[in-house]
C-alpha cells in the first residue's frame, strides 16, 4: 500500500522538529523525543510527558527552568516527547497492521 | 498556561486576531487554539495539517466517528480539554449527545456498530499499552473494518495522543461547557486548519 497522505504529514511535522532550526540542539530534542538520554529535572518532565502527563506539575517546569533550560527550550523539548510518543504508537499500529496484512495475503 | 510565552509571547497580529475572535464568538481563544500560533514554523503549521488530515481528510470513517475516536482515546489518558473538546464535537456532528456518552460510559454496551466498537477498543489497547499484536488487528479486520479505516484510525490516535499530552503537560484550561459547544461549532465548520 502506498504511504498515504496522512502519514506523508505526518513524517514532515516529525522531520520539522527533529531537524529543522531551534533554540535547542537536535541531540537534545531527538533525546526528548525518543524520551531517553536526558538527565535531572529536564528527565522527569520529559518522562511524564511521555509517560504519565496528567501528573505534569508547575514544579516540574519550574525544577527545569531553575536547571537552566528557557521557555522557549522547554517548549520545543515538550512537543518533541509528545510527539515523539504518539509517533511510537502510530508506528507500532502501522507495524502490526502491516504484519496482520501480509500473513493474510500469504495464507 | 504552564509556559509565560504560550500566554503572552505573541506577535501584534496574533493578539489582534485572537482579540477579534473573542469579540465575535464571545468566548476566550481556547488554549489549543494558542497553542498552534506560538512558532508555528516550530509546531503549529504542521500539527495542524497533520490532525486537519486526519480528522477531515478523505476516510470511510464519517467526521463523527473520527471525533469520537478524539473524545476516547483522550478518555483513555484522562486529558480533561480533549475530553470536553471532543465529546462536544462528536456530539454535535452525530447530532446524538447519548451516543457519545453511552461509548464514553461503557464501550462494551453502548449500541454503536460493531466495526467501529473493535476500532475503538484497539485504540483504546495501543494507547494504554504502546503496543498491539498482529493478532489484535487480524480481530479488527475480522469484523469488517478495512486495512485503510485501520490507518485512518492510527492517525486520529497519534493525533490525539500527541495534543492530549500537550494540554496536559502545558495545562489548558478548562473550557465552560458554553467554551467547548463553541469551540465545537467552529471545528465542524472549519476543520483544523
Amino acid at each position: 500500500m502506498p504511504e498515504d497522505k496522512k502519514r506523508a504529514v505526518h513524517r514532515a511535522l516529525v522531520d520539522r522538529i527533529l531537524t529543522g532550526e531551534g533554540r535547542t540542539s537536535a541531540q537534545q530534542r531527538a533525546q526528548a523525543f525518543g524520551n531517553d538520554g536526558l538527565s535531572g529535572p529536564l528527565n522527569t518532565l520529559i518522562g511524564k510527558v511521555a509517560a504519565r502527563p496528567t501528573e505534569v506539575t508547575e514544579a516540574d517546569f519550574a525544577a527545569a527552568k531553575a536547571s537552566g533550560v528557557s521557555e522557549d527550550q522547554l517548549f520545543e523539548l515538550v512537543v518533541c516527547a509528545a510527539v515523539g510518543q504518539s509517533a511510537r504508537l502510530y508506528e507500532a499500529g502501522l507495524a502490526a497492521l502491516a504484519e496482520a496484512t501480509a500473513a493474510g495475503a500469504a495464507g | 498556561m504552564r509556559l509565560d510565552i504560550l500566554n503572552s509571547g505573541y506577535g501584534r497580529g496574533t493578539k489582534l486576531l485572537f482579540a477579534l475572535i473573542r469579540l465575535f464568538s464571545g468566548h476566550p481563544v481556547p488554549d489549543a487554539a494558542k497553542l498552534v500560533f506560538y512558532r508555528p514554523d516550530f509546531y503549529g503549521a504542521r500539527a495542524k495539517e497533520f490532525t486537519h488530515e486526519a480528522m477531515r481528510g478523505p476516510s470511510d470513517w464519517s467526521v463523527g466517528d473520527r471525533e469520537l475516536m478524539a473524545a476516547y482515546v483522550s478518555t483513555v489518558n484522562e486529558s480533561a480539554f480533549c475530553v470536553g473538546a471532543h465529546t462536544a464535537t462528536a456530539s454535535r456532528a452525530y447530532q446524538d449527545r447519548p451516543r457519545v456518552a453511552a461509548v464514553l460510559a461503557d464501550l462494551d454496551s453502548a449500541p454503536i456498530e460493531e466495526t467501529l466498537k473493535v476500532t475503538l477498543r484497539m485504540l483504546a489497547k495501543l494507547t494504554r499499552d504502546g503496543q498491539l499484536s498482529a493478532d489484535d488487528m487480524r480481530d479488527v479486520l475480522a469484523a469488517g473494518v478495512s486495512p485503510q479505516q485501520i490507518e485512518d484510525a492510527l492517525a486520529v490516535c497519534a493525533a490525539f495522543n500527541t495534543t492530549g499530552r500537550l494540554a496536559d503537560a502545558f495545562g489548558f484550561e478548562i473550557l465552560s461547557p458554553e467554551g467547548f459547544e463553541a469551540g465545537a461549532k467552529y471545528l465542524l465548520k472549519r476543520g483544523y486548519r
